[in-house]
């Protein structure tokens, strides 16, 4: 079967192009592109969303999410979006995204009220844990991590995807799946760049699209595949999905949007291949196992402390704040806490070394209670992303029974494996797009949302912040004019995107992302300095200059996967010049210059803020304030939202 | 635009994520449809399953299970490497 050779099921529409208008362009159909783009229809805007796989179960919530976070105006909630986002600022040391963070508290409830509305699940309306010290059951709504204040959700989120897909259909938006958007397009009006929508591809056939747009949403997830790769099985390379590899960044950071906080990496910690297991697959007490009973080889019940480190003595405890606490953050970003924030935790790993706890320790559900170990098994894993299948059904194939079994952790702790200090992902709110309350970039008329915003975090984010961008896109775009294009540029980006169908015996794509993956290893791994990144960005213009060229591919799938890589080689080039630019070390973003040694100086504490300008990096120093009070200033901006969710 | 012949042919990779049950398929590519990665390939066959042209893309999500209509037809199997450990509880 290896070499066996098919008919290509699709037409061959390599060289048709094909022109389509609309008010509002959404790049991406995750969940922040599939809200961008029913806000923007709501306003009566007409719609086009351009989707690379196939929007019904695509994007890192394609087959559910399990907890949606900060949903600080459900009618449970014990906080205000204020304490919520402010708490998240500080927690992350002011390089985090205050405005999208705000807008997360302030309006992800109403999102998953319109997700309901559509045909989602997102209570407990067949009454499965009723009772249960999570469950609100007047409402039916369920909560996660901290059971006093109630604004993280349990939710079913394996019921969205296919839900938003049908309310875009209702509302009459064009879906164009097995599409990709490769390039935006920029016109210059009265001296200022101004976006007039993007350039894409058919991934079936080839046609080559020019879309135009009086505003355009960007929407399509964070960069991946940078340091990790692994050619056998590069479905497996990262914690997002395979196709979510930063094109969005890549053809913003083209067209000259502006970025910040690119040179913040961690150390990996999920999924990569062979590096570790199936995300949530492992045994362990975050994010979706939250609150797990852990054990060690023996069977000895590892203990929970609060942030004194006082003993829990029961497991219901574990979901309350300490004695003194106002609330707790526990969960996506949130790995290991100020004081202030710092929820229930087993007992750190050192000390239970010295305690004489052996490896492997397990997360033993069959100690807790039924409705805390049915809800981890069977709805948190079943309804988070890549837990349905792959770990509810394949494990229960494989005869898992939580309530006789125990499942193992790796590596030290709770990790699913050990990473080295150069095998980097973006996690744990990494760069992205700067913007404004707008969530507009640096360019008029495009805006960004989800995952391509600097900072930026899980679902409940994506679904708010889509929303907010498309909303305020159509606004834009009910005040704007459809402004024309460069015929030139649109010619130009379909040479490029054709060029490689016409290379005999070049280089694969895969060759060229593990020689990408190996550079940023060796030149801007855990330990950075200027003469280092320098030799790195050199060999990444190589690649540029001399292997682009000679990439060959033979049919339109694979000429995606190379389009793709060329996205990864001009992220891995942002990223060095993000390392440059920033001539010292920094903790919050986990970065370290062996030139420049002294963490955090005053002088730093701010977004290194870069865009590009006829090929120069240009710099902009930001505060990190920049955003001002969240409530005063989201306010100001959103009173015709504010008065008609009122009326609701 | 000069004139180009499209080809494809299985790239394999040294684990088979997806497992059909030719009994149960149906061939009606919903599967295929609905895959993110787009690795697989509708079946010019009329009730053959598709082909898995790319497996080693596949990301293991699990969205062409949950769009089968045919319970069992479609079986996705982690490599070997990844497949987690579990052990009968123990007591102390």
């Amino acid at each position: 079967m290896n070499d066996q050779t098919f008919h290509w099921p699709y037409a061959n529409e390599v060289g048709m192009e094909e022109i389509k208008s609309c008010d509002v362009l959404v790049l991406g159909g995750g969940l922040a592109g599939c809200f961008a783009a029913i806000a923007a229809a709501r306003k009566g805007q007409s719609v086009i969303l351009v989707e690379k796989g196939a929007t019904e179960r695509s994007g890192s919530a394609g087959t559910g999410f399990d907890h949606w976070e900060s949903a600080c105006t459900n009618p449970c909630s014990q906080v205000t979006p204020e304490e919520i986002a402010e708490a998240y600022v500080n927690e992350q040391d002011w390089y985090s995204n205050g405005i999208a963070h705000y807008i997360e508290c302030r309006e992800g409830y109403d999102r998953m009220l319109d997700l309901e509305s559509f045909g989602g699940k997102i209570r407990d309306t067949d009454d499965e844990f009723a009772g249960a010290a999570f469950r609100d059951d007047k409402t039916k709504l369920m909560f996660a991590y901290d059971y006093k204040n109630k604004f993280t959700l349990r939710v079913w989120g394996s019921t969205f995807k296919p839900a938003l897909v049908r309310e875009m259909k209702r509302l009459g938006v064009t879906v164009l799946d097995r599409t990709e958007a490769t390039a935006l397009l920029t016109a210059v009006v009265d001296g200022k760049k101004h976006g007039v929508g993007a350039c894409g591809m058919d991934v079936h056939t080839g046609k080559f699209y020019v879309f135009r747009a009086k505003s355009t949403v960007l929407a399509m997830s964070r960069p991946a595949r940078v340091w990790l790769f692994d050619a056998d099985q590069p479905g497996l390379c990262e914690f997002r999905p395979f196709q979510s590899i930063g094109s969005g960044h890549a053809m913003g950071w083209k067209a000259g949007v502006e970025f910040t906080m690119m040179e913040k990496s961690v150390r990996a910690e999920y999924s990569a291949a062979g590096r570790s297991f199936p995300a949530y697959g492992t045994g362990n007490n975050h994010n979706t196992w939250y609150a797990a009973t852990m054990v060690d080889a023996r069977g000895v019940e590892i203990p929970y402390v609060d942030r004194d480190g006082r003993e829990l003595k029961t497991v219901l405890e574990r979901y309350l704040p300490a004695e003194g606490q106002k609330f707790f953050l526990k969960g996506g970003v949130i790995d290991n806490p100020k004081y202030e924030y710092r929820g229930p935790e087993t007992l750190d790993f050192d000390e239970l070394v010295r305690r004489g706890y052996q490896l492997p320790f397990y997360a033993d559900l069959s100690r807790m209670p039924d409705e805390e170990r049915r809800v981890i098994w069977g709805m948190m894993v079943g309804e988070e992303g890549k837990t349905k299948i792959p770990i509810l059904q394949n494990y229960s194939e494989r005869g898992f029974d939580p309530s006789r079994h125990m499942l193992q952790s790796y590596g030290t702790g709770w990790q699913s494996a050990n990473f080295l200090e150069q095998e980097r992902q973006f996690f744990g709110a990494p760069g992205g797009i700067l913007h404004d309350w707008d969530l507009k970039t640096n360019i008029d008329g495009i805006y960004a949302c989800g995952d391509q915003l600097y900072a930026s975090d899980c679902a409940g984010f994506a679904c708010a912040t889509g929303y907010y961008a498309g909303r305020k896109a159509a606004d834009a775009a009910a005040a704007g004019q459809l402004l024309d294009y460069d015929r030139e540029d649109a010619r130009r980006e379909m040479e490029r995107l054709y060029a490689p169908l016409y290379v005999e015996q070049g280089t694969g794509w895969k060759e060229l992302n593990q020689a990408i993956a190996k550079a940023m290893q060796n030149y801007c791994g855990g330990m950075r300095c200027e003469a280092l990144l320098k030799e790195g960005l050199d060999l990444l213009e190589s690649y540029e200059k001399e292997i682009v060229p000679t990439l060959c591919c033979r049919n339109p799938h694979e000429l995606m996967r190379t389009h793709e890589v060329q996205d990864i080689l001009t992220v891995a080039k942002l990223v060095i010049h993000a390392s440059l630019h920033r001539t010292s070390s920094s903790a919050p973003l986990f970065f370290r210059r062996s030139d420049y040694p002294q963490p955090d100086p005053e002088c730093d504490r701010c977004h290194i803020a870069l865009h590009q300008e006829n090929g120069q990096v240009i710099e902009r120093r930001v505060p990190l304030n920049f955003f001002g009070n969240l409530k005063e200033e989201y306010e100001k901006r959103n009173q015709n939202y504010i008065r008609e969710e009122a009326a609701l | 635009m000069k004139p180009v012949e499209f080809q494809v042919t299985m790239t394999p990779c040294s684990s088979q994520p997806i497992l059909y049950d030719e009994a149960k398929c149906i061939g009606c590519n919903r599967c295929a449809a609905v895959c993110q990665c787009d690795i697989l390939l509708p079946s010019a066959e009329t009730g053959k399953h598709p082909v898995v042209m790319y497996p080693g893309e596949c990301y293991y999500c699990g969205a062409c299970v949950m769009a089968c209509p045919v319970e069992g037809a479609i079986r996705l199997s982690h490599p070997l490497r990844n497949r987690a450990k579990f052990v009968p509880v123990r007591s102390n």
